[in-house]
């Protein structure tokens, strides 16, 4: 497919592979990306990898947008499909009633039993296709087709923090507690982001996530460990 | 104790500096001053290096106590003055450094045309890094004072107990607000997502800031953009600068608080040399776009810089 270079004034470019959410753009998005950043091409500050384009960051006294443009077309010569390694994190999860507000309406609206839609939510393995909004807020896919649905008409005010939510083909968990019109379904006792870490983020664009069931006292105890700080994440390196 | 206290908070007070960089993949904005020509001029003033962190202080300035031996302070960005309460009370214009001792209280009022200035203190806020750097990003709750806005009793303690005695410096000349200046920008990234009509409006108008301004963006009022293809495309990345249009068609320009992804059409960006030109205008200031290519978007931030460079060569000392 034809890539665009699309100015974003003189401090930035963005690297268009396509204009659709699908897993075969994000990959292309996360290659150059890696890409980029591997190349240490002079003047670029980061990249940004969103669905389906690359932002590049740069600092104009450095590079300028002609050089920069020569500089990624040659980079996306060189990126082939190589298998990748990637990280799969399995979140604990507890989709019980007083962490899913929006379960029962998921259900009714398309079809399932709340045991069912929870199956399919956690049978799942997503994505990460980018991170936005928020720091640490993970948009990850693709739900299962069954399962999509707008989002709220009513955006909530506060949206606590842990909340795994979904809309459209996309599922999320609201690292900080913010306002939000994502259908809420479960929550996981997992800290998303932490500033005071070197890496903030627990995910990374091209992480893979799968939520595992707890009951409710598994869930507490997680908490409780998660609060003490010795909690460990299950993380797993795949091929993806 | 080597430290300012907050008597009185100012509006919205924080410590900012160039800002963050390598954190915007995973959602974090680059913040930073909104202003960076202001802030590195105030920081030049007390000899600091262009980038240290100070105050950035909205609309009003706080109210400072000195709880060190001395501090010396520089106030850039505004027509208004550092106010010293101290004796019969005395007032250091914007632009001219001035030296505190123990127990003095100063203050910045309002700031009259601008929205935003910088008060640079000697050696700089004693405030940790915060993913590399001190600028604080309030809805994150990262960098700066605790990651918020400055609350009355604040202690915001100093690098530097004393401030060296020695000649105060001045800038060469007034420092221009720019305040009547046309906005250049670079149109895209998706300016094809706007009907010609738009695009023309959006250059021919005269827009207003509106009251709903903040780091995170400015909003603005007057002619609406029409879309030529919806307002909603699959999120990509947003830079400072970008002007995005949501489907009200009111444009919003986001600034160093925005978010890093976004769904909305951006029919244009704010060159880097004018993002501070947008940071001073506060609400009910009119504001006019002028179109230019991206190399002249470049020879004009370079521009800017040799500029400033020349400004802080040419700071003088004064008796």
């Amino acid at each position: 497919m034809h890539v665009r270079f699309l100015v974003a004034g003189d401090t930035a470019l963005a690297v268009e592979f396509g204009d659709r959410i699908e897993r075969a753009l994000s990959e292309r998005v996360l290659r150059l990306s890696a890409a980029v950043r591997a190349s240490a091409t002079p003047g670029v500050l980061e990249t940004v990898p969103t669905y389906r384009s690359l932002m590049v960051h740069y600092d104009p006294l450095a590079t300028d947008s002609a050089q920069l443009v020569a500089a990624i077309e040659k980079l996306l010569d060189s990126t082939r499909e190589v298998a990748q390694e990637t990280r799969l994190w399995r979140l604990p999860a507890s989709y019980a009633a007083a962490h899913a507000p929006d379960l029962e309406a998921v259900a009714e609206r398309t079809g399932f039993s709340t045991g069912e839609v929870v199956r399919l939510h956690a049978d799942t393995c997503f994505h990460v296709y980018m991170i936005g909004f928020v720091p640490g807020f993970p948009y990850m896919g693709d739900l299962p087709a069954s399962l999509v649905l707008p989002r709220r008409e009513d955006p909530r005010v506060k949206v606590p923090a842990g909340s795994i939510a979904i809309a459209g083909t996309q599922t999320a968990v609201y690292p900080i507690e913010s306002p939000g019109g994502w259908h809420l379904i479960g929550a996981t006792p997992i800290r998303l982001f932490d500033a005071r870490s070197a890496r903030p983020s627990l995910l990374r664009p091209g992480d893979q996530v799968r939520f595992e069931p707890v009951g409710a006292s598994d869930y507490a105890a997680i908490c409780a460990a998660v609060e003490a700080g010795d909690y460990q994440v299950c993380c797993e390196t795949v091929r993806a | 104790m080597q430290a300012l206290e907050v008597v009185a908070p100012g509006p919205h007070t924080t410590v900012q500096d160039l800002g963050r960089i390598g954190f915007q993949d995973v959602g974090v904005p680059a913040s930073g001053a909104l202003d960076r020509v202001s802030l590195r001029l105030a920081n030049a003033l007390v000899g600091n290096r262009p980038g240290a962190p100070a105050l950035e202080m909205l609309l009003q300035g706080p109210t400072l106590k000195v709880l060190a031996d001395s501090v010396r302070v520089a106030l850039v960005g505004c027509s208004a003055g550092i106010e010293i309460r101290s004796g019969s009370g005395r007032s250091v214009p914007a632009g001219r450094s001035v030296r505190l001792t123990r127990g003095e209280i100063f203050r910045v009022g309002a700031l009259g045309d601008s929205v935003c200035a910088y008060l640079a203190i000697e050696g700089g806020p004693d405030v940790p890094q915060a993913l590399g750097s001190a600028s604080t990003y309030v809805r994150g709750c990262i960098g700066g004072l605790h990651g918020r806005r400055f609350r009355k009793l604040d202690v915001l303690p100093l690098v530097r107990g004393a401030a060296d005695v020695r000649p105060e410096r001045m800038l060469p000349r007034p420092f221009d607000l720019e305040l009547d200046q046309p906005v250049r920008v670079v149109l895209g990234p998706q300016a094809d997502y706007f009907t010609d009509e738009a695009v023309h409006t959006f250059l021919s108008s005269e827009y207003t800031v509106s009251t709903q301004a903040d780091r995170m963006g400015y909003r603005l009022e007057g002619p609406a953009l029409a879309h030529a293809k919806g307002y909603n495309i699959v999120s990509d990345g947003i830079v400072s600068g970008a002007v995005q249009v949501p489907g009200s068609g009111r444009p919003i320009v986001l600034m160093v608080d925005n978010q890093t992804t976004g769904g909305y059409p951006k029919i244009a960006t704010v060159i880097s040399a004018d993002i501070p030109v947008v940071g001073r205008r506060r609400p009910g200031r009119a504001i006019r776009f002028l179109a230019v290519e991206v190399h002249e978007a470049e020879r004009l931030r370079r521009a800017q810089e040799a500029a400033l460079q020349q400004e802080t060569d040419a700071i003088r000392t004064f008796e």
